[in-house]
């Protein structure tokens, strides 16, 4: 029999699952869009990941993470629910103990966290805009009619990125028409919009911060290679991105969760739970609060955003 | 029969509606709670990048003309804050309504005569000994509130029965405000002091400690913080703040010398509203050994914008964290919660190493 521990990491754009055992050596791991439906997304990627865990593996503990981890949490009875800054910080530091910096790009937000001896010591995430941020990426892919996955290694072809101003979406966006009516090549664009990512990012979340080697880039954005270029040639240093960058929340999750467990033995059986969200107004005063009310197997289990504590 | 309301900040319109109801013969309306309404109403009608307290003020308002007010209060602050009263009377007289507005401090300075003027505007039988005598009551009731709070704050986190403090506080605010003397007020306080004393808590040595510095608006009205100090509180942790009203009015005039003495390092001259005492605060919080500090203010603050890149000097020269937070009509309130979760996450690593 051997101890496993579970990691979910349920973003905007994609829900990472990762399994690893007592030395922090990945079993398996997964890799699905969220589509917008966080709970069906889980049932697909525990789904994914039954089918390749081996016989002997016993769930000791699971973990999530992402914007969806309190639903997530209360749906898989998970017995840690954190924040991503921790997750992604705790799960670089298992691999990569000296490390500096932490630059992570993800879906709807972008973080960079710092760290001297092993210990977060400062942090900062966007606040006001996502032009520094992968939505920004497959949404501008998809209008020049690429494939996000091949985006990188397009920017790679160009030797004359174009300029593009990137202090808010919507005029980059309207930027990048004018750059493309004007007759400039596609691969160019592509790398300026590469560019832009990182110029955004840098003075942005990456205002004010000390920003030191070894860093490390990660997030879904970190496998497209054009932004890691750009980041190498703004920065002036060596960044490593991990093969398994885009699964770090979950990793770091999953540590967490083998460090807290209680002891108890998890099942992955999902399909027989029924888990059912209800959301409704309340009008009892002027506040309006909306409130969601969670079921797991028609029995309430939680409900959140009640302002004065009723629900 | 002229009615009169003032716009809402923390507790303090019960020391507000004691003075009032006592020395004005005239109806004295307590505007409805602070609720997403009022931001709504106040955001509506406000200029679009003005900053958050004057939509909030601005929606209280609205919402007690609704309730009947003809007669309306407003303070004057050293920033921008300090035309708010003229521009929200504008916007009102815009709006259609008929009201008088009181603007308590115009061009900087308390004019006394004026306001008294003012009164006797709205109530002919207005007595200057009588004012006299409960502006000075009410004024004991603000310092001792703020002295009680004080206490509350560092240690609510640990309260061992859930509730207890909040539930003894309102009681306690319930019965100053049916207080006639001076005398009757100081044996309250102290018969209060005394069961907050009696609350029994649960306070480790080395409990984690968070300054809350910032704009004073934003601080001082839970509301308008998302109920920061009560999610900080809920995560047991002690929470030293130094903004409130007994403060701006008796403490800063004085203390601001010493402040520019100690900042010598990083400021020379007075930033405006509270930016350079927010500064001092920072250097007073990293030198005795805060584990991290918490800077809000509403969007568009212009004193606290200047003072930021200060703060953040000093507190990397100390190696304090600082966490900082712009509010504004329609934050969301998951991303508050996700960077205090993870701030307070950060404080117990670097104190476990």
């Amino acid at each position: 029999m051997r101890n496993c521990y579970l990691g979910v990491d349920i973003g905007s754009i994609s829900t990472k699952g990762v399994i690893i055992d007592e030395e922090n050596n990945i079993i398996t791991s997964c890799y699905i869009w969220t589509e917008g439906n966080p709970v069906k997304a889980v049932r697909n990627l525990i789904r994914n990941i039954k089918e390749e865990i081996p016989e002997d593996c016993v769930i000791k503990g699971i973990g999530t993470t992402g914007s969806a981890r309190k639903l997530i949490g209360l749906m898989l009875k998970a017995n840690i629910v954190k924040n991503e800054i921790t997750a992604h910080a705790v799960g670089t530091l298992t691999f990569y103990p000296n490390v500096r910096t932490i630059l992570e790009i993800g879906g709807q937000d972008s973080k960079i966290i710092l760290i001297r001896n092993g210990i977060i010591t400062n942090y900062a995430m966007n606040t006001l805009c996502a032009a520094g941020t992968g939505s920004f990426l497959s949404s501008q892919a998809k209008r020049l009619g690429l494939d996000v996955n091949e985006f990188g290694k397009y920017a790679l072809k160009s030797k004359n990125p174009v300029k593009i101003a990137a202090r808010c979406t919507v005029f980059a966006e309207s930027d990048l028409v004018h750059k493309a009516q004007v007759g400039y090549p596609k691969e160019d664009i592509v790398a300026g919009l590469c560019k832009s990512i990182v110029l955004n990012y840098l003075n942005n979340v990456g205002k004010g911060k000390k920003i030191e080697a070894p860093i490390i880039f990660q997030g879904g954005v970190s496998k497209n290679e054009g932004v890691v270029k750009y980041f190498k040639e703004v920065l002036n240093e060596d960044i490593i991105v991990d093969k398994n960058s885009h699964l770090m929340g979950a990793i770091g999750i999953a540590v967490l969760a083998r460090k807290n467990k209680v002891g108890k033995t998890y099942s992955l059986e999902l399909s027989n739970v029924k888990f059912d969200t209800k959301a409704m107004e309340c009008t009892r005063c002027s506040n309006n609060c909306e409130l969601l009310k969670i079921y797991r197997n028609n029995e309430l289990v939680d409900s959140w955003g009640s302002k004065c504590g009723k629900y | 029969m002229n009615k009169l309301s003032y716009p809402l900040m923390g507790d303090y319109h019960i020391p507000a509606k004691f003075l009032l109801s006592h020395v004005l013969k005239i109806d004295i309306i307590t505007p409805p709670p602070i609720s997403n309404k009022t931001i709504e109403l106040g955001t509506k009608y406000s200029p679009e990048f003005v900053c958050t307290p004057f939509k909030y003020t601005l929606g209280t308002m609205l919402e007690s003309i609704e309730k009947g007010a003809n007669c309306l209060v407003q303070m004057g602050g050293g920033c921008r804050y300090g035309y708010y009263g003229e521009v929200q009377a504008q916007i009102l007289s815009d709006l259609g309504y008929n009201v008088t507005l009181i603007n308590l401090v115009t061009k900087g300075k308390t004019d006394i005569k004026r306001i008294v003027k003012e009164f006797k505007k709205i109530d002919p039988k207005f007595s200057r000994l009588k004012a006299l005598y409960y502006t000075f009551i009410t004024l004991k009731m603000v310092k001792y509130m703020d002295h009680v709070d004080e206490y509350i704050r560092s240690n609510i986190g640990f309260e061992i029965e859930k509730g207890a403090f909040e539930s003894l506080k309102f009681k306690m605010l319930r019965d100053f405000q049916k207080v006639k003397s001076y005398r009757e007020l100081h044996r309250k306080y102290h018969f209060y002091l005394k069961e907050f004393k009696n609350i029994k808590v649960h306070k480790p040595d080395d409990c984690l400690k968070i300054g809350i510095i910032g704009e004073l608006y934003t601080i001082m009205e839970p509301f308008s913080n998302y109920f920061l100090e009560k999610e900080l509180a809920q995560n047991h942790i002690e929470i030293k703040r130094f903004t409130n009203v007994h403060y701006l009015l008796f403490e800063k005039s004085f203390k601001i010398r010493k402040y520019l003495k100690d900042t010598k390092k990083y400021i020379k001259y007075k930033m405006g509203a509270d930016a350079s005492d927010n500064i001092a605060r920072t250097k007073y919080l990293c030198e005795h050994k805060y584990d991290g500090i918490i800077h809000i203010k509403s969007s568009f603050c212009t004193p606290e914008i200047g003072a930021m890149p200060i703060i953040n000097k000093i507190a990397n020269n100390y190696g304090v964290p600082v966490l900082f937070f712009s509010f504004d009509a329609n934050t969301s309130e998951t991303g508050i919660k996700t960077r205090l979760e993870a701030f307070y996450d950060m404080l117990e690593m670097r104190r476990g190493k």
